[in-house]
């Protein structure tokens, strides 16, 4: 078990399944000489080339759908989208291609794609490189999400979507591209569906996905410390399909669940947690599941005002002190 | 082009002819539902393209107009159909319909709804040959409203920056549904749009199988001898609307009469009378004989055919879920 970070991780996936299967390629915007913006394809160009490392013109669209050509013929292209907020661009040929591709043709065609970008607020990169967009692909029919929180998961989640027959997006988040952790030092294959209790707890499940299960993670330890409130972090690694089980079984543990994502209110991950929720589990509920969200604003330049717009552990802290009737 | 390729070929214009015809019929009958775009008056552009290149061996994709170029690359006419009635021996089961044929066996990688979707698809498929080494090659068929997407610069500039081995086929029917192209486009004869991505093009006849087919031939070695993508322009007319709810009210009749003078399976037709290959007589009796074909054998079977069954509904969203299992549960072996 080494220590390594995030973009090491997404790297040494890339470089593994590179070496293994010489129909893996990469492709995006400076991913090859330049080794890329978060540095996750970092020397795979002088190692495989220009055809299998391909540094493509700024046309998401087209370079997201010739890659999905690619994959018809059984390449497995990993398609770098340098920020989610480009992938609005691509959306035509990741949806009407690679998702619904299988289903019309009755399942002679598959779109073995995997698309990886960076989504989230970072630092004041204002409302146009700061969005959270996996609310739209998680309502795809015949697209897999995922979305790692840590670099173990961020490199097994790539392994497994390079593997697997079917398109998978994996949103990544800006911030954690230097984050530390351990990743095992021999292959590992993260599933692509299903969820983890990071921590465990017995008065509330905080569930969260990416960077949220840093801030749930933060506010179980407020809550603990302070409070005396046992909170359980399940992290939502899968966006889809939802670990439906996972959610159920939480909940009907803790019969309390406050739901946090980036991403803004109205309509997304969170109020979809919540409809699983009463849908899975509404009697064993002793109090309305919460959402935390962004709020519903383009991101805002100033510092002030994104660090105002964004949620938080205290945020996650207030949502459970209410839920608890402590507010 | 041989006598006999010239014989064999008309007969095969006829059967997609009638068969186009027949979809109508059985689409006013409400036996075919969603939208419907017909090929009558362009069925010498697919036709001279694939007679120089190799059917069901180059990977062939295109717009939502795509029966007769399923048909020509392999399909078979009978799946064709009862993907058109929705049934579950169609060529997509039933799920894709008329703008969604595939046929990969043939290489027929499938009819795609979005204007100027395919594009990039197509020089991903030719990505994909590239990767693997064969000698194959990709062909594009498009009209030329699809020229007006992005992704039809975005393509052509990737297509020559990588030198893929993809041909694109402009059939220019001088219509984007209803908007004649000099009210929509800055530009009339596509193949010149592309000499900003230093792209081989030209522009023939659309109407006259054998200068397809030559100027195909031209491109088609092009392009498999690895010079590079090809863009080629064919001129020609479709006689239908756009789809089954265009009345045509944006052109004259007399201007469709004129195209019917040049209808592509009367010059081939006349040509091989005048070269005495056939008589009238001949080609009447192949054309009864095909009708009772379409009719005996493609319609009844896509009539008897069996509808989907609706337990079945989520079949094929993702791939055969045993298969994934080490991915979805990460215990790989």
């Amino acid at each position: 078990m080494a220590e390594i970070m995030y973009w090491e991780a997404i790297q040494r996936a890339h470089d593994e399944e590179m070496a293994r299967d010489p129909l893996v390629i990469c492709m995006g915007e400076d991913i090859g000489v330049a080794g890329g913006t978060y540095k996750a394809t970092k020397g795979l160009y002088e190692k495989y080339g220009p055809l299998r490392v391909i540094d493509t013109p700024i046309s998401e669209n087209s370079y997201t759908g010739l890659g999905i050509g690619a994959s018809f013929l059984g390449v497995r292209p990993i398609i770098e989208l340098m920020s989610v907020n480009f992938a609005w661009l691509a959306m035509d040929q990741m949806f009407n291609s690679a998702a619904k591709v299988r289903y019309m043709s009755g399942g002679q065609l598959t779109a073995p794609c995997v698309f990886r970008s960076a989504g989230g607020a970072a630092h004041q990169l204002g409302a146009q490189h700061s969005a959270r967009m996996e609310k739209v692909f998680m309502g795809i029919a015949g697209l897999r999400v995922v979305t790692p929180s840590n670099p173990r998961q961020a490199y097994g989640l790539l392994k497994s979507a390079i593997r697997c027959d079917d398109p998978v997006y994996i949103n990544e988040h800006e911030l954690m591209y230097n984050m530390k952790g351990d990743v095992p030092d021999t292959e590992y294959f993260h599933p692509l569906e299903g969820s983890e209790v990071t921590r465990s707890g017995t008065d509330v499940t905080l569930f969260g996905y990416n960077i949220s299960v840093h801030w749930n993670l933060k506010a179980a330890e407020i809550l603990d410390k302070q409070y005396g409130i046992s909170a359980e972090v399940v992290d939502l690694y899968s966006l889809s399909p939802l670990d439906r089980e996972g959610i159920r079984k939480s909940v009907s543990k803790t019969h309390r669940a406050v739901v946090v994502g980036e991403e803004e209110a109205p309509v997304g991950v969170c109020s979809e947690v919540i409809s699983v929720i009463n849908e899975e589990c509404f009697f064993e509920l002793d109090a309305a599941p919460v959402r935390v969200n962004s709020a519903l604003v383009p991101q805002p330049y100033n510092h002030t005002l994104e660090k105002a717009a964004i949620p938080n552990a205290e945020d996650v802290v207030a949502a459970v002190l209410k839920l608890f009737g402590k507010a | 082009m041989k006598l006999e390729d010239k014989k064999r070929v008309l007969r095969e214009m006829v059967v997609h002819r009638r068969f186009e015809e027949r979809c109508y019929q059985a689409y006013i009958e409400r036996k075919i539902g969603g939208f419907l775009h017909l090929y009558p008056g362009q069925e010498a552009c697919c036709n001279g393209v694939m007679e120089a290149a190799r059917p069901g061996y180059d990977y062939v994709i295109t717009g939502y107009r795509d029966h007769v170029h399923a048909i020509k690359c392999g399909a078979d006419p009978k799946e064709v159909m009862a993907e058109l009635y929705g049934k579950e021996t169609g060529s997509s089961k039933g799920r894709g319909g008329s703008m969604h044929i595939f046929d990969v066996k043939h290489r027929f990688m499938g009819g795609y709804a979005l204007v100027g979707g395919p594009f990039p698809l197509a020089a991903g498929i030719a990505k994909g040959i590239q990767m693997k080494g064969g000698d194959e090659i990709a062909i594009c068929f498009l009209g030329d409203a699809a020229n007006n997407q992005g992704t039809f610069h975005e393509t052509m500039n990737m297509a020559a920056l990588y030198k893929l081995p993809v041909l694109f086929v402009c059939e220019n029917n001088l219509y984007g549904i209803g908007t004649a192209i000099e009210r929509s486009t800055a530009v009339v004869h596509q193949h010149k749009r592309v000499c900003g991505y230093d792209m081989e093009a030209a522009e023939t006849d659309g109407q006259d199988i054998e200068k397809v087919y030559e100027a195909a031939k031209v491109a088609v070695n092009h392009v498999r001898s690895g010079k590079g993508p090809y863009f080629l322009e064919l001129l020609t007319y479709r006689y239908r609307g756009h789809s089954m709810s265009d009345s045509r009210g944006y052109r004259t009749r007399e201007e469709e009469e004129m195209w019917k003078q040049r209808d592509p399976i009367y010059i081939l037709r006349d040509r091989l009378i005048a070269e005495k290959a056939m008589t009238m007589a001949d080609y009447e009796a192949m054309e009864k004989e095909i009708d009772a074909y379409i009719e005996n054998e493609v319609i009844k079977f896509a009539e008897e055919s069996p509808e989907p069954k609706v337990e079945e509904l989520e079949k094929y969203v993702f791939a055969d879920r045993e298969s994934q299992m080490p991915w979805i549960t990460g215990k790989a072996a």
